[in-house]
């Protein structure tokens, strides 16, 4: 009853091929229609926008660190263009492509038993519109930056005169088709690739993530798009859609753009929920609990997300009766997320836990999304929320959710699947010193912010009362902790690339299709029409030290079969 | 292309394996058979259709937002576009899905010849569709029909002395309509001149809301002229100068621009398409067992036609 080839072979310097020697030059990488080439060079640059994120974040923390101006020449002015520059980079240019666009582009035909993607010339265009829309980006800082917030709220945004906001409007246009690009491969990828015997329900639980997180790309995406359009019409030729001046209305906007950003908050955070329903499983070495809870919470997310938009706007004057039922919606999306919390820490309960790299994050993600999704609950209560509007507690609970949950999610996902990406093992004590450097620096920084909102600091601003500086001197030194740890990270994973021990091809133990074929993969994936079974059902798994990995035991094997599951 | 098999490939067969990529030069490693790779197509292009709904769908909402915010203004500056013109162009794309359809059916009979007829002449339709939106656009640019604050700005030249005589005379408007943040806003007066009740082109309802207006105020508003229902009404020459123009009627034009510019688009990228098919198809690559392009590119052209069906009553057809 298990997936495990124990035939493959063990000696790794005799692979003859594998994704990464294939074939070799500059060309050979940029025009790849491999899905895990585009997979692996999405990751280096979504890794590279991560660094550029971080760094405004590190500038905004030490800005705040006084009140009133603290880095010289760091004004009021530029301090916006910061925090504009790092919400709009870590949300368009990081978060939203991290997972589907590479772990999602490397594991999931691997994972399906598919060949490539259903559009492999398609999914090499999202990754080139991905640059794209990065080079715009980065020309609206050559072009005098912008200060509107992420969000692009009228009427600021078609006013202020910093000249950088038309380029990186077209830039978050051409990144939203990328991501709709990418959504509507996967989702016929999904549809169409699956091999016989690859049943919906047996498809492991990341798919199922990045299945959901593809429909609300393809739908929620062109909202968006033609919002921010809307704005450069009205910036270029002022056609007062949005200009209360001219008769047009601001609150719309905020309909449209909450209408795509809120759902993207579950683009953002339901593929990490899935790579730890993968981590989880894998790492206790225990079939996942409530497998289809989990799988079909994931569609409700996507489902519910479309309805609660309008918990964005409490404050924006809409009808109380439209306040009362998006709060109610709002509350009812802790149930499929609550679904899966309680599965996965159902299925680490008399586990075999391995704590290994991966795991940690995941658990760390257990904490940071428990806390997170919590204190959405306050943002969701209507009276609440008036007094914690625009304050640093929603930027505490949305760094929670998008940082210590999605990003989390990502890396500990990364860390799983480096030795299959890479064919490399990197140093565990390293990966798990870096683990909690992060998760100490992170609730540092973060919880602190919980209070200075509650307190009444307001977000976004350059300036402060004396009496906040105790809590954004804490908050900043934790970012500093944070980089450390991100630091220790990037170091721990590259130096694996020259001196890691080489990978096998099953370092966890886990159960589905990746793990089967070599570490890397070979460049078609699988030789031959890979078997399908449980890929949840670990029994026939052992240790193997020789292998230094996991291996098929026949005897288990047997043993297993004789006592299915289902 | 005679190197194409004859067997019919388009029926489901269940065959895999590598034979089928040898027989059928366009199918795709990672398919295993033109079936496959025709149905995934199609789910692909279904997919891109319903974000090109929700694309046109904003745009759609705040076309809805706008009409129930300022029904008068919509139903006054429909009489300025010309349903004629509009008519045709209706007209004309519906033609060409017809002729696309059929192009469809003749690639998938292997009537390649007919195929290409039809494939040019829905380029023809996309041709003249385009040509007839760029006289309609040229002259209402020109009549300074348009968005946002030119809209208020008499045209150069003797088309606009009327108008500029006109306003020289109107009164100049109170200053509580005008936008505080603005110090000198461009706009000319018509935007606010009369109360808004008496621009109103809409008849009130005869029996609206309790409270909406007194019998009096109802009474004042009815004897006045409704423009749209008089039977003797025709579009004044020039919008300025006409006393019953609602308040921002410019909003009228700025969604009109914007919803049927980039439907416009739609046309343009769908004739480079329909382009790239002919070029296809004069190739000899499409026949019964390989018409995946010429049937999604259907699909796109079909959608984008649809898209115009809506506009043109929204638009064209408000009484």
């Amino acid at each position: 009853m298990t997936t495990i080839d124990a035939s493959r072979p063990i000696d790794l310097a005799a692979r003859p091929d594998n994704y990464l020697t294939h074939s070799r030059g500059f060309l050979s990488w940029a025009l790849t229609l491999d899905h895990k080439r585009i997979g692996v060079m999405y990751l280096v640059a979504v890794l590279a926008s991560f660094l550029l994120g971080g760094i405004f974040a590190l500038l905004l923390r030490t800005e705040l660190l006084t009140p009133g101006q603290t880095i010289p020449g760091v004004t009021a002015d530029v301090y916006n263009q910061f925090f504009t520059l790092h919400g709009a980079i870590m949300v368009f240019l990081v978060i939203i492509p991290s997972i589907p666009g590479a772990l999602g582009n490397f594991v999931l035909p691997i994972m399906l038993g598919a060949k490539d993607v259903a559009f492999p010339r398609l999914n090499l265009g999202s990754f080139y519109l991905w640059i794209a829309g990065a080079i715009f980006t980065l020309l609206s800082l050559a072009m005098g930056g912008f200060d509107t917030g992420w969000t692009f709220y009228t009427p600021y945004s078609t006013t202020t005169s910093t000249g950088g906001v038309i380029p990186v409007l077209f830039g978050v246009f051409i990144l939203g088709f990328s991501s709709i690009f990418t959504g509507m491969n996967f989702i016929v990828t999904v549809h169409k690739l699956r091999p016989p015997g690859m049943t919906w329900f047996r498809m492991p639980l990341f798919l199922w993530a990045i299945y959901a997180t593809a429909i609300i790309q393809v739908l929620a995406t062109p909202v968006l798009a033609i919002t921010l359009m809307l704005i450069v019409v009205e910036r270029l030729v002022n056609i007062g859609i949005f200009d209360p001046s001219m008769g047009g209305d601001p609150v719309l906007y905020q309909h449209f753009f909450w209408f795509y950003s809120h759902p993207a908050v579950y683009i953002m955070i339901l593929p990490a929920m899935g790579i730890i329903s993968e981590l989880i499983s894998v790492h206790a070495h225990r079939h996942i609990f409530g497998y289809r809870f989990i799988a079909l919470s994931s569609i409700a997310i996507a489902i519910f997300s479309f309805l609660v938009w309008g918990h964005h706007m409490f404050t924006s004057g809409q009808s109380p009766l439209m306040n009362t039922l998006f709060s109610l919606i709002s509350f009812s999306v802790a149930i499929p997320s609550a679904v899966k919390v309680f599965n996965w820490l159902t299925t680490l309960y008399k586990g075999n836990i391995s704590l290994t790299t991966p795991m940690w994050y995941a658990l760390s993600f257990l904490v940071l999304f428990t806390i997170g999704g919590l204190t959405g609950l306050h943002l969701a209560t209507l009276n609440t929320d008036v007094h914690l509007h625009d304050t640093y507690f929603v930027v505490a609970h949305f760094h929670y959710v998008m940082m210590g949950s999605a990003l989390i999610g990502m890396i500990g996902g990364m860390h799983h699947w480096w030795p299959k990406m890479t064919g490399r093992m990197y140093s565990e004590k390293l990966g798990t010193a870096a683990c909690f450097v992060i998760f100490i620096g992170f609730n540092v920084t973060f919880f602190t912010q919980f209070y200075l909102g509650s307190q009444g600091m307001p977000r976004r601003y350059y300036d402060y009362l004396p009496e906040y500086q105790v809590y954004h001197v804490i908050s900043t030194i934790g970012s500093y902790v944070m980089a450390l740890g991100f630091v220790m990270t990037a170091y721990c994973l590259i130096s694996s690339l020259f001196s890691g021990r080489k990978a096998p091809a099953n370092p966890w133990g886990g159960g589905s299709l990746e793990w089967q074929c070599t570490s890397p993969p070979p460049h078609d994936n699988f030789a031959t029409q890979p078997s399908v079974g449980d890929c949840y059902d670990f029994r026939s798994l052992r240790w193997d030290e020789k292998e230094q990995g996991y291996v098929v035991d026949p005897a288990l094997a047997a043993e297993a079969a004789k006592h299915p599951l289902h | 292309m005679s190197s194409i098999p004859s067997t019919h490939a388009a029926g489901h067969d269940d065959h895999h394996g590598h034979g089928e990529h040898a027989k059928y030069p366009f199918l795709a490693h990672h398919f295993e058979t033109p079936a496959h790779q025709f149905d995934s197509a199609k789910l692909g292009m279904w997919l891109f259709l319903a974000t090109e709904v929700l694309f046109f769908g904003a745009l759609f909402v705040a076309y809805a937002v706008l009409r129930v915010r300022f029904p008068e203004v919509f139903s006054y500056a429909s009489h300025y576009l010309d349903t004629l013109m509009g008519g045709v162009n209706t007209c004309v794309l519906i033609l060409s899905s017809l002729t696309m359809a059929m192009a469809v059916r003749f690639a998938q009979t292997d009537r390649t010849q007919a195929m290409l007829v039809c494939l040019v002449l829905t380029f023809m339709g996309a041709v003249g569709f385009m040509v007839i939106k760029y006289f309609e656009y040229s002259h209402k640019i020109h009549e300074h029909l348009v968005w946002g604050k030119t809209f208020y700005v008499p045209p150069e030249g003797e088309l606009g002395q009327a108008e500029r005589a006109e306003l020289s005379k109107a009164p100049e408007p109170p200053p509580a309509t005008l936008n505080p943040l603005d110090p000198a806003p461009a706009i000319v007066p018509t935007l606010a001149v009369l109360p808004a009740v008496e621009a109103s082109a809409i008849k009130p309802a005869s029996r609206g809301p309790v409270g909406l207006a007194t019998p009096r105020e109802q009474a004042q508003v009815e004897r006045l002229p409704v423009p749209s229902e008089d039977p003797a009404f025709t579009k004044p020459a020039l919008h300025l100068a006409d006393p019953a123009m609602p308040a921002n009627t410019h909003l009228f034009f700025a969604i009109y621009y914007c919803m049927t510019g980039l439907h416009g688009i739609h046309v343009l990228a769908g004739m480079v398409m329909l382009a790239w098919l002919i070029w296809r198809g004069a190739r000899g690559h499409f026949s019964s067992k390989y018409f995946t392009p010429v049937d999604v590119g259907g699909l796109y052209w079909h959608i984008v036609d649809l898209v115009w069906i809506f506009l043109f009553p929204l638009f064209y057809l408000i009484h």
